[in-house]
This record gives C-alpha cells, sequence and structure tokens, in this order.
C-alpha cells in the first residue's frame, strides 16, 4: 500500500464527491448516447441475480398467498354473492358461444376458411420486479435454451401483459403495458376503430388518438390491433372505463399486480424494435 | 484432558492481531455499503411496489452518510446509484445523482445533524426525501425531454420517510454494536 502524507490524503477525499458527481454525468451522457451498454450491463446483472430471485420467489409467494387467503376469508359472503351472479351470466354466455360455435363452422364449412396457424408459445416463471419509481417492468427467470427474443408478446392467462425488452441468458425483462414508455395499437371491438392505448405508470392506461366522431364506450372490450406490425391482431387487452375527470383509459385483463407465470407468445413480428437489437444478429439455436 | 489451563480467564477478550484484526475493521468498514446493497438487491424480489428499492437505498445512504461516513464514502455511493438505476431500469445516472446530491449535503451537515433527536432527524430525512423525489423527477423529465407524471415521485417520496425510522432502528442497532466493538479492539 502506497503512504500518502495526511495532507494529501485529505485532499485526495476531499476530491473524490466531485469526481464522482462527474462520472455521475459521465455515465449519464454514455447511458444516453450508447443505450447498448446501459442494456448489456442491465441484462448481465439481472442474469447473475435471476437464480437468486428464482429461489426466493417460493417463500416471498407462499407469504403472499397466505395473506391473500387472509384477505379471501374475509370476504367470503360477498365474492360468494357474486360468483353467484356472475355465473349465471355466463350460463346464459355459454350457451349463446355454443349456438355462435355451431354457426362458426357451418359458415367456414361454406366459405373454405383457413384458420390462422397457433403461434408457439413458451412459459417462464416472472421473480422479481424489475421496475422503478418512472419504470414498470418484470424480471423473468427463463431456462438457457429457451427461445426467448426481444419484442416477444407476454400474456398472462386473461390477457396482455407487455412486450420483453431484454433478453439476457438466465433472465428477460418485460416492460408492462401500464409503462409510461408503453404505446400498444388497439381497436375497439365493439365498434372497430382504432387508437393507442398510452401507459401512464398508473394501473389504467389511457386511450388516445381515436378517430373523431368516435368515441369509446364503457365497458366496450378492447383488443390488440395488428397496426405497426408489433402485436397481432384480436389478442385481449381490457375493457374502456371513463375516469371520474372524464379520460377514456383501459381496465386490463391481466393482473398486473399478481403476475407468477407469463406466456411469451413468439408471432414472428419484427414491427417496432429499437434500431440496434434489430441490427443485432439473432441468437444462435440452442447447441446440443 | 488432565492439562490445567496455562492462565486464569481473562476478564475481557484479547483483541486480535495482526491480519485478523485487519481483517475485522475491513468487514466492520465494509458492512454498511454490502448490507445496504443487499436489502437493495432484496427488496426487489417485491412485486407491486415499484418505488420500494430507492425508497430503501435513500435511508441507508443517508444514515450511514452522517454517522460512518468513511464508511459510506462517494465511491460507494455511487456504486450503490448505479446498482438502484440497473436494478430498477432507471435511465443511467438518475440514481448516482441523487444519492450523491444525498450523501453530500448530509455528510457536509453531520456534526449538527449526529447531535439532533430521532425526532428531528427524521423531520430533515422528510425534506432530503422530497427533495431527491424532486431531483429525481427533474432529471426525468431532462433526460426524456417530457414531463413524467409526479405521482410516482411522491409515493417514493412518502415511502421513504415512512420506511425511516424502523430502517434507522436497525441501522442504529448496527451501528451501536460496531463503535463497541472498536472501543475494544
Amino acid at each position: 500500500m502506497i503512504r500518502l502524507s495526511i495532507p494529501l490524503r485529505q485532499a485526495l477525499s476531499r476530491l473524490t464527491l466531485p469526481l464522482m458527481v462527474a462520472a455521475a454525468f459521465g455515465t449519464m451522457l454514455l447511458g444516453k448516447a450508447d443505450t447498448v451498454i446501459a442494456e448489456r450491463a442491465r441484462t448481465a446483472l439481472a442474469d447473475a441475480l435471476a437464480p437468486l430471485y428464482a429461489v426466493m420467489a417460493e417463500p416471498l409467494r407462499a407469504v403472499q398467498d397466505g395473506l391473500d387467503e387472509a384477505r379471501s376469508l374475509l370476504q367470503l359472503r360477498t365474492d360468494n354473492a357474486r360468483l353467484r351472479e356472475e355465473n349465471e351470466r355466463l350460463r346464459r354466455w355459454h350457451a349463446a358461444a355454443l349456438a355462435l360455435e355451431a354457426e362458426n363452422v357451418m359458415l367456414r364449412r361454406q366459405t373454405n376458411f383457413v384458420p390462422d396457424s397457433t403461434p408457439s408459445f413458451n412459459t417462464a416463471r416472472v421473480v422479481a420486479d424489475g421496475g422503478g419509481t418512472y419504470a414498470r417492468a418484470v424480471l423473468l427467470a427463463t431456462l438457457p435454451g429457451q427461445p426467448v427474443r426481444k419484442g416477444q408478446v407476454a400474456l398472462d392467462e386473461r390477457g396482455l401483459v407487455g412486450r420483453v425488452t431484454e433478453v439476457g441468458s438466465r433472465s428477460a425483462r418485460v416492460l408492462l403495458a401500464t409503462d409510461m414508455n408503453s404505446r400498444v395499437p388497439i381497436t375497439l371491438e365493439g365498434s372497430r376503430v382504432r387508437a393507442m392505448m398510452l401507459g401512464t405508470n398508473g394501473g389504467r392506461p389511457r386511450i388516445a388518438h381515436w378517430p373523431e366522431g368516435s368515441v369509446p364506450q364503457e365497458g366496450e372490450r378492447i383488443v390488440t390491433s395488428a397496426e405497426a406490425g408489433a402485436f397481432p391482431a384480436g389478442l385481449p387487452v381490457g375493457v374502456v372505463r371513463f375516469s371520474p375527470s372524464g379520460a377514456a383509459e383501459v381496465e386490463l385483463f391481466a393482473q398486473l399486480d399478481r403476475l407468477d407465470m407469463v406466456r411469451l407468445f413468439d408471432f414472428g413480428l419484427r414491427g417496432i424494435l429499437p434500431p440496434e437489437s434489430v441490427a443485432r444478429p439473432e441468437p444462435r439455436p440452442q447447441r446440443r | 484432558m488432565d492439562r490445567p489451563p496455562t492462565r486464569p480467564r481473562p476478564g475481557r477478550q484479547e483483541p486480535a492481531q495482526g491480519f485478523w484484526r485487519w481483517l475485522d475493521a475491513f468487514f466492520r468498514a465494509a458492512l454498511p455499503p454490502v448490507a445496504t446493497a443487499l436489502l437493495l438487491v432484496f427488496v426487489a424480489a417485491f412485486r407491486g411496489a415499484p418505488a420500494l428499492v430507492p425508497a430503501v437505498v435513500l435511508p441507508a445512504v443517508f444514515f450511514w452518510s452522517i454517522f460512518r461516513p468513511l464508511s459510506m464514502s462517494p465511491v460507494a455511493v455511487f456504486a450503490l446509484g448505479l446498482l438502484q438505476d440497473l436494478v430498477t431500469y432507471a435511465p443511467i445516472g438518475i440514481g448516482i445523482l441523487t444519492l450523491l446530491a444525498v450523501h453530500g449535503l448530509a455528510f457536509r451537515w453531520r456534526r449538527s445533524l449526529a447531535g439532533w433527536s430521532f425526532l428531528a432527524v427524521w423531520v430533515v430525512f422528510c425534506g432530503f426525501a422530497a427533495g431527491a423525489a424532486g431531483l429525481g423527477w427533474l432529471l426525468h423529465a431532462l433526460l426524456a425531454l417530457s414531463l413524467p407524471p409526479p405521482e410516482p415521485s411522491v409515493q417514493f417520496a412518502l415511502l421513504a420517510a415512512g420506511l425511516y425510522p424502523s430502517l434507522a432502528f436497525l441501522m442504529t442497532r448496527a451501528h451501536r454494536a460496531m463503535r463497541q466493538a472498536e472501543l475494544e479492539a
């Protein structure tokens, strides 16, 4: 170790803070100028932490399940009444669906309809919150050979969750539909009107850019639109709700606050991806 | 074992010498930043509370900057900020700058702050949390060239202020234990 004189050491220690502040500005500029470096660093860190989170996820879920259980015990009566009412309604829908299915089969036979191929998907576990104050994202633990790709669409069992934005060897990050930077082209199912769903970091994304004269209706179902080639058409997203201030918002079908598994669909779409991720070569198929 | 003890039991354990003593001091000095980093990583596992990670790091940096400034050095604060930015998917540099600002001010005022009552320090911390949230919001706005919604920042400041007493309680215990060990060594 180098021995320094006391005044020199004091001067050095006084200099560290300004130096570090300068370095902070430097990293900020670097992160802004070269997003690939920041992304690589994030992915490397996520890869290193993913196994740890995967181990921790199980006990944490047990705690959360215990709390949910206690809460549901308290609400048993109201839940029961609600479910009975919902069951009644679903029974009616069931009859309607059967009739429609029969009609659909008949119509397809008459028109030689070629059905869409079922997209391939794989499932990944959500292990940690991947977001912060101004980001809504989750971290997935993936297996080394799992074919996860940037731009894949993530759905839970109910509806759209978000899109894969970063892929490491053992982890992947999904930007949620509620994130401030999330923009999803949508179709209002009743009127077939196209619009955009903008994330606001709040629980309910806003609807914007619908054509003049066709206002979204409260309770209308929203599905994704194939505009721009980022999403396939027709994935369930949510329903239209109006906020107290009169803004059109989306109540998502997906339960973003209690995700544990997501399905990652590969629709083979390479729509809007940042330029650097398009320029990068696709990961090679897994070696045996 | 029929061999008699060579000397009577001492009243106090003899302090370690040489390498062990150095190791002891090293780990003591490393505890504040390392424990904060571990807490950061652990807290990131909780889903549904996005502002939780910065809200636990801020009290830790503030507390250790006042009471153990040699351990929570600017370099350690820089590393913690970088880790926080990487884990929370924030634009890199925002967490680093806010934490360094908090560290710098807390370090400058540490002599008076260390003598104040817990309640007074908490009130001061609330001001720091509000300032850090405002600075973070401003930097986000500058980097994105658009105004982000203010609610997440407010949520972060409130969360940090609310978490401070329990975190400070634990850190005070650790600080006292370390000081005791230093006096004995």
